[in-house]
């Protein structure tokens, strides 16, 4: 009996292996891609990684340019995510069952949370580029639209989480809403809420450089500049630049989080 | 004597079928501690959340005061609220605040929204922050976080919260539910103390009958929201408890 039942198992598990090979296989096929292929190639694609991505000295003389840029993108991703959060902490306010006003500012708030996060920031960013045309403001619009959305959400579970044992208890001394909130809620979720704006500033500033490819601002647009212009040595000297921002900001924000929480 | 709180036939239900309160009719006056017993779900908590309306209730009068709390609108409500102290069995202090600023947050009633968000406190209220610290014997601990507290020492600091209100009335929701033996004597003794001493008001919604009758002038029975049993404690005999928490007698723990 148990005998059979494990083979009976063991036949599920080979026909979805077998399904998954014939797949991959259909999948190639239809697209014309080459496993193979691509597996040759790979070492060749190594090698000329390694034979021009290289920082030389030449490439050394745009630092001052690919540095202007880079904190050009770094300071339009913290103002973007600074405006967002605070538009998103009315939201959030408003959009939590603990501190909400009423419903339909609550449904309005849920809804404009979901709007702006549901769709990409790259989304963003290209409808935003049809009425804005292709300047800085545009990237910060669509930094500030995905972060608000992002940051709504985020701030709707903090406010939840942070209970409404204190909410009640200063209900009862006859505290005023906005005495509760500044008083009661928000000292118990700045934590959180200060952890979630660090991480929008860590993703925007990802985002950042992607968006500015599109919209012709900050490093991206150096990125695209040299891309363009095949000069690779410039190119692997943006990338250095950017990985190098990000862990550093990283490392800062991480040491933030362990101060406060 | 005029009553200070006059429950007049108060009725709450959340549908038809399920009443929370039924014909709820009783009155508190200056000074007496009354405790509330009875079974859980028996509305104990709704009854006491209905006398400064943190819950709203269906039928019925509740005059505070000589207000009436069912016509009260928002600001009227606050002002009220400010001379009712709630004391709560969670606490319900804002935890990661300091203890002394939690005691100030009884004076929110008093003060503007923008005073209240700006710490804007006199020095007096300040002087009776301290005063009422020191009378519960937690004045060491004025600049802890409320976290760092044991469960006794919190309710203390609800207790101060409340008596900074200067109320004339302190409902309390079963205050020693989650303390120990020893805590909850030291926080029922102050509650008593409160009553006797400073004339304040304290109804006590409580579950151990032992300690309703040790401290109460008055005790009110509850079961399935009517009020079954409201006299002296001393008039609480064993068939009355047994009404009061319908099962018999040993199939109770008394302590």
């Amino acid at each position: 009996m148990i005998d059979n039942k494990l083979k009976r198992s063991n036949w599920h598990i080979w026909f979805f292996l077998i399904a998954i090979v014939l797949f991959t296989y259909g999948s190639a096929a239809i697209t014309q891609f080459n496993v193979v292929e691509g597996m040759i190639t790979l070492p060749d694609a190594l090698l000329w990684m390694l034979s021009n991505l290289f920082v030389t000295g030449e490439s050394l003389a745009k630092l001052p340019i690919i540095l202007a840029a880079l904190f050009e993108t770094i300071f339009t991703s913290i103002a973007a995510t600074v405006f967002g959060a605070i538009i998103a902490l009315f939201l959030g306010l408003f959009g939590s069952s603990k501190t909400m006003i009423n419903k339909p500012l609550m449904l309005f708030s849920r809804f404009v949370a979901s709007l702006s996060r549901n769709i990409p920031v790259v989304v963003w960013a290209l409808v935003l580029l049809l009425s804005f045309g292709q300047n800085s403001v545009t990237g910060f619009l669509a930094l500030f639209v995905g972060s608000t959305g992002f940051l709504t959400r985020a701030f709707i579970e903090s406010i939840d989480e942070a209970g409404d044992k204190s909410i009640e208890g200063l209900q009862a001394t006859g505290a005023t809403y906005f005495q509760i909130v500044f008083k009661g809620v928000l000292p118990q979720c700045l934590p959180q809420v200060i952890s979630w704006i660090l991480f929008m500033v860590e993703t925007n500033i990802r985002n950042a450089t992607l968006i500015g490819i599109l919209t012709g601002t900050g490093i991206g647009y150096v990125f695209d500049i040299y891309y363009k212009m095949l000069n690779y040595n410039v190119i692997s000297l943006i990338t250095l630049c950017i990985v190098v921002a990000v862990i550093v900001i990283d490392v800062c924000s991480n040491h933030v989080r362990k101060v406060i929480l | 004597m005029i009553p200070l709180l006059q429950v007049n036939k108060v009725e709450k239900f959340y549908n038809e079928e399920t009443k929370v309160l039924k014909d709820i009719s009783f009155e508190v006056y200056p000074g007496e501690f009354i405790s509330i017993i009875g079974p859980s779900g028996a509305g104990k908590s709704t009854l006491l959340r209905c006398i400064n309306r943190m819950v709203n209730f269906n039928q019925g009068t509740i005059l505070f005061d000589e207000q009436n709390i069912g016509q009260l609108n928002k600001k009227e409500l606050r002002k009220v609220r400010t001379k009712i102290g709630m004391i709560f069995q969670h606490y319900n202090l804002v935890p990661r605040l300091s203890v002394l600023e939690n005691v100030l947050h009884g004076r929110f009633g008093y003060k503007t929204t923008l005073q209240g968000i700006f710490n804007r406190y006199t020095q007096k209220e300040k002087e009776r922050a301290f005063f009422l610290l020191e009378k519960l014997g937690i004045e060491e601990h004025a600049y802890k976080r409320c976290d760092q507290l044991s469960g006794g020492q919190q309710q203390r600091v609800g207790i101060c919260r409340a008596l900074i209100q200067e109320p004339s009335l302190i409902l309390c929701d079963e205050p020693i539910a989650s303390l120990d033996p020893n805590s909850s004597k030291i926080i029922m003794d102050y509650l008593k103390m409160i009553s006797s001493e400073l004339g304040i008001a304290v109804v006590v919604n409580l579950h151990q009958v032992e300690v309703a009758q040790h401290y109460s002038d008055r005790i009110i029975g509850l079961n399935k929201g009517n009020i079954v049993f409201n006299n002296r404690s001393a008039a609480l005999t064993n068939v009355e408890i047994q009404n009061i928490y319908s099962s018999n007698m040993q199939d109770l723990i008394m302590i």
